[in-house]
C-alpha cells in the first residue's frame, strides 16, 4: 500500500453520491410535505369558511318582499380559532348592501351562487374570504343574496408553522436515514474488493493460482486480468526454473566427462606446475558441478514444494541416511557427525524434500568446520519436529544473519570454500513449503547453529 | 371668513368640552409624564383605589377617568379613537367588536389566560354573573325565588303588588343590557315568557345599573333582573336593603374587558396600566368586583369569540330588538 499512488476513496465517493441524493431527496420531500400540508391545512379553512356562509345564507328568506336574514350564532361560532382570527362579514341584495361591512368586497361568488375563494388584505389584515349567493324566490320578486365572509389566517399560520417544524424533522430524519444506509450500502458495496484484497495479500509466495471464488459483476474484468497476469507471471517463472534446469543438467554431463579427462591428465602430468594447474582446474569443475547440482535441486524443490507429497516418516531415520551418506566426506576431513536422538521422530512431510534440505545443512557444516572437530546433530519431536545442526567453525558473519537464506548470497567469510550460495535457500524453502522456519544463529561458545523446524 | 371659522371654532370646543359625562375624574393631576385618558363604564368609585394604587406605582402618569355607558363608549370610541388610551367596557359583545375592527392595540408580551383575552388586545379582569337583585322588603313572608320559573310564578301570584315595579335594562340603550338579554335569549326561552310576565307589569326601564340599584334600594321597584350582583353588593348602602339572587337555573357571566387604543400616543403606559389591571394582586384584589375564576373559564361566562358579533349584526339586532319590545312594551 505504502508505495501505491493512492486518487480519492471509492467509499467516500459512494458515501458522498448517496448523501448528497439523500440530502436533495430530504429537501424535495420537506418542500413536497409542506406544500402538500399547505393545500389540506387552507382547504381545511377554505372549508369551514364556506359551510359558515352556507349556513348564513341558509338563515335568509324572503317575507313580504322584504329579506329577512336572522344571521345564526353558530356561523360565527364555527369559526372561533385558537388565535383568535378576526371575522369579517357583508350580505348584499342584489348587489346592495345589507349588512355587515360595508368596505369588504370578495370575489365574485360562481355561476350557481358556489362558494368562491380568495385571498387578499382588509383593514391592515391578510384574510381568506369567500363568497357564495342564493336566489331567495318571494310572491313577486326574485332577488340574489350574496354574503361574503372573510378570515384573518392567524391560526393557519401557525398550523403552517408547526407543518413547517414537522417537514423539516421529517426531512431531515429522512436525511439522516438515508445517510445510515448508504454507510451500510457503500460498505456492502466495498466489501468484495476487500475480500479479494484480503485474499491475495494471505497467499503465500509461491501461490500464483488463478481465483475461483465468485466476485461482482463489475470486479469481473479486474480479477479476469489479474488472473490472467498471474498466469502469464506463473508460466513464465515456471519456464525460468525450467531454463535454469536444463541449464544445469546439460552443463553437469559435459562437466564430469572434462573432470574425468582432467583427472586423467592428472596422473600423466609430472611437472609440480602444471599438476597445480590441472588440480584447480578440477576444484573450480567440482564447483561448477556442485552449483550445477544445487541449481537443480533448488528447481526440483520449487517445483515440489507446489505439489507437496505429504507422507509419515520418521525424521531420525532420514537424518542417519544423511550421516551415514556423508561420513565418508567428514572422514576425509577428520571430522566426526554425531547423531543425539532419543527414539524415533516421526513427522508428515515430503520425504525427498527434507533429505535434501538436511543434505544441505550437513554439507554447509562440513565445510565451514575445522579439521578434527565435531559436527553436532540433535533431532527433537517436541515442540515440533525439529533438526539442529551444530559446528565448531567461525560461525555466520552476524552482519548477514537476515539474507544469507536468500538465493545466491554468501557469507562474507565463505571466500575461498565451495559454494553457490543455495544450500541455505533450499533449507528455508523445504521449512517454508512443510509451514516450518530455517532460524539462523551463532552459538555462545562459538561456530553456527542452524535449526530446522518442520 | 375668518370669523365664521373662528366661530365654529368656538361652538365646537363648547360642544366638545360640554360633553355630558357620567363622571369624569383626574388623578396624579401633577403628573409629569403622560396622561391616560381612560373610557370606562365602571363607576369611579369602584375603579378609583386601582387608579390610586397605579398612580403611586408609577407618579410620573396621570389619568383622566371618563365614565359612561357602554353604548355610548362604543360611539364615543369609534368616532375619536386618538382621544383615548385604553377602553374599559362590561359589553363584551361591543369590545369584541371594537377589536375585531382594528381599534385594538395588540400587547403581544402581556400573558393572560388564552379564554381571557382575544387576539392578545382584549383582556378579561372580572367575571360578574348577571342576577336577579330583590328588595328584601317586598317579599318579606314570601319565599326568594332561586329560578327564573320561581320568578314568574312569584310575579303571576302577586301582579298588583309588583305593578310597576320591576325593573331591567333598556336594552336599546344599554349595552351590557343586550348582551346579556341576547345571551339569556341562547340559553333558554324562560327569557321571553320572562320579558313577556315583566312586561305584562309595566315593567320599568333602565340605562345603566346604577340607577336601577338607587331605584332597588329605596323600594321604587321590588325586583330587577339582570342587574350585576356584584355591582348591587359592591354599593354599601343598598347591602341592607336588597338580595342578589344567582339563578340556579343558569347563569350569564360577564367579563369586563379592557383594550389599549390602537391610535394612543401613550403605548408604554397603557401596557403599564393594563399589566396592573390583569394582575391579581394589583388588579382583582383590588377591585371590590369578582375576580376570574383561576383555571379555565366557568360554565355561564360568555366567551370571547367571534360568535358574538352575529347580535351585533344590524339585521339581527332589529330583528331581536323588535321581539324584545313586542313581549315587553304591551299596549
Amino acid at each position: 500500500m505504502d508505495d501505491v499512488a493512492i486518487s480519492g476513496s471509492l467509499r467516500q465517493r459512494l458515501m458522498f453520491g448517496l448523501v448528497l441524493g439523500a440530502a436533495v431527496l430530504g429537501v424535495i420531500l420537506f418542500f413536497a410535505v409542506r406544500s402538500y400540508a399547505t393545500q389540506v391545512a387552507q382547504r381545511g379553512q377554505d372549508g369551514i369558511l364556506a359551510a359558515s356562509a352556507a349556513s348564513i345564507l341558509d338563515a335568509a328568506s324572503v317575507r313580504g318582499g322584504v329579506v329577512d336574514l336572522d344571521i345564526p350564532i353558530s356561523a360565527f361560532t364555527m369559526l372561533s380559532t385558537p388565535a383568535d382570527d378576526k371575522v369579517f362579514y357583508a350580505v348584499r341584495q342584489d348587489g346592495a348592501f345589507l349588512t355587515g361591512y360595508r368596505d369588504l368586497a370578495g370575489p365574485a361568488a360562481g355561476d350557481g351562487g358556489q362558494a368562491r375563494m380568495q385571498s387578499f388584505e382588509f383593514q391592515g389584515d391578510p384574510v381568506r374570504a369567500v363568497t357564495a349567493s342564493r336566489t331567495l324566490i318571494g310572491l313577486q320578486t326574485r332577488s340574489a343574496i350574496t354574503v361574503t365572509l372573510a378570515q384573518t389566517q392567524d391560526a393557519l399560520a401557525v398550523t403552517l408553522q408547526q407543518i413547517s417544524r414537522n417537514a423539516a424533522f421529517l426531512g431531515f430524519g429522512f436525511f439522516a436515514l438515508a445517510v445510515a444506509l448508504s454507510y451500510v450500502a457503500a460498505n456492502a458495496a466495498i466489501r468484495p474488493l476487500e475480500r479479494l484484497t484480503d485474499s491475495v495479500a494471505r497467499r503465500g509466495p509461491q501461490d500464483l493460482s488463478p481465483f475461483e471464488k465468485p466476485v461482482p459483476a463489475e470486479m469481473g474484468p479486474l480479477v479476469g486480468s489479474l488472473n490472467s497476469l498471474m498466469g502469464r507471471l506463473d508460466m513464465s517463472l515456471q519456464q525460468s526454473e525450467d531454463f535454469i534446469a536444463e541449464a544445469a543438467h546439460r552443463v553437469r554431463t559435459p562437466l564430469a566427462t572434462v573432470r574425468s579427462y582432467a583427472e586423467g591428465m592428472l596422473q600423466r602430468v609430472d611437472r609440480a606446475e602444471n599438476r597445480t594447474a590441472v588440480r584447480s582446474m578440477v576444484r573450480a569443475i567440482d564447483e561448477s558441478s556442485r552449483a550445477a547440482g544445487q541449481l537443480l535441486d533448488h528447481a526440483m524443490i520449487t517445483f515440489r514444494a507446489d505439489h507437496l507429497e505429504s507422507q509419515q516418516i520418521d525424521l531420525v531415520d532420514l537424518v542417519q541416511t544423511q550421516v551415514t551418506q556423508l561420513s565418508p566426506i567428514a572422514d576425509m576431513k577428520d571430522l566426526e557427525l554425531r547423531l543425539h536422538a532419543d527414539g524415533a521422530v516421526p513427522c508428515q512431510g515430503d520425504a525427498i524434500l527434507i533429505q535434501n534440505a538436511v543434505r544441505n545443512l550437513i554439507d554447509n557444516a562440513l565445510k565451514y568446520a575445522p579439521a578434527e572437530s565435531v559436527v553436532d546433530l540433535t533431532v527433537t519431536a517436541t515442540p515440533r519436529p525439529t533438526v539442529v545442526v551444530r559446528d565448531q567453525g567461525q560461525g555466520f558473519p552476524p552482519d548477514n544473519l537476515d539474507t544469507l537464506a536468500l538465493r545466491f548470497q554468501r557469507g562474507d567469510n565463505a571466500k575461498g570454500t565451495i559454494g553457490s550460495g543455495l544450500g541455505l535457500t533450499i533449507a528455508q524453502d523445504v521449512a517454508q513449503a512443510h509451514g516450518g522456519s530455517l532460524v539462523l544463529a551463532n552459538q555462545d561458545t562459538g561456530g553456527a547453529c542452524v535449526t530446522l523446524s518442520l | 371668513m375668518r370669523y365664521l371659522i373662528a366661530l365654529i371654532f368656538a361652538l365646537w370646543g363648547a360642544v366638545a368640552s360640554a360633553q355630558d359625562w357620567e363622571d369624569r375624574r383626574v388623578f396624579n393631576p401633577g403628573a409629569s409624564g403622560p396622561v391616560l385618558r381612560i373610557l370606562s363604564s365602571t363607576d369611579t368609585a369602584i375603579f378609583a383605589p386601582l387608579i390610586d394604587a397605579f398612580v403611586q406605582d408609577n407618579p410620573t402618569v396621570g389619568v383622566e377617568y371618563f365614565v359612561t355607558n357602554t353604548g355610548d363608549i362604543d360611539r364615543r370610541f369609534r368616532a375619536t379613537p386618538k382621544g383615548f388610551d385604553i377602553v374599559v367596557s362590561s359589553a363584551m359583545d361591543l369590545q369584541l367588536k371594537l377589536a375585531n375592527d382594528g381599534f385594538a392595540l395588540a400587547l403581544r408580551d402581556v400573558d393572560h389566560p388564552p379564554w381571557a383575552q382575544w387576539r392578545r388586545s382584549l383582556f378579561a379582569f372580572t367575571a360578574e354573573p348577571a342576577a336577579i337583585v330583590i328588595n328584601k322588603a317586598a317579599f318579606a313572608g314570601h319565599a326568594v325565588p332561586q329560578t327564573r320559573q320561581d320568578l314568574i310564578a312569584a310575579l303571576r301570584e302577586r301582579p298588583e303588588q309588583f305593578r310597576g315595579r320591576v325593573g331591567t335594562y333598556d336594552v336599546r340603550q344599554s349595552g351590557l343590557g343586550y348582551l346579556f338579554a341576547t345571551q339569556d335569549s341562547r340559553a333558554s326561552e324562560t327569557f321571553w315568557r320572562l320579558m313577556q310576565v315583566m312586561g305584562g307589569l309595566d315593567m320599568r326601564l333602565y340605562c345603566c345599573s346604577g340607577a336601577m340599584i338607587d331605584d332597588l334600594t329605596d323600594g321604587t321597584i321590588a325586583v330587577a333582573y339582570n342587574v350585576l350582583g356584584s355591582y348591587a353588593a359592591a354599593r354599601a348602602d343598598g347591602a341592607d336593603a336588597v338580595q342578589v339572587i344567582l339563578p340556579s337555573d343558569f347563569q350569564t357571566t360577564m367579563m369586563r374587558t379592557a383594550m389599549v387604543s390602537a391610535q394612543t400616543g401613550q403605548r408604554d403606559a397603557a401596557r403599564l396600566f393594563i399589566l396592573h389591571l390583569i394582575a391579581p394582586t394589583t388588579g382583582a384584589d383590588v377591585l371590590p368586583l369578582p375576580p376570574l375564576p383561576s383555571g379555565t373559564s366557568d360554565r355561564g361566562t360568555i366567551a370571547l369569540e367571534p360568535a358574538l358579533l352575529t347580535f351585533l349584526d344590524k339585521l339581527k339586532r332589529q330583528k331581536f330588538l323588535s321581539e324584545w319590545e313586542d313581549a315587553v312594551i304591551q299596549q
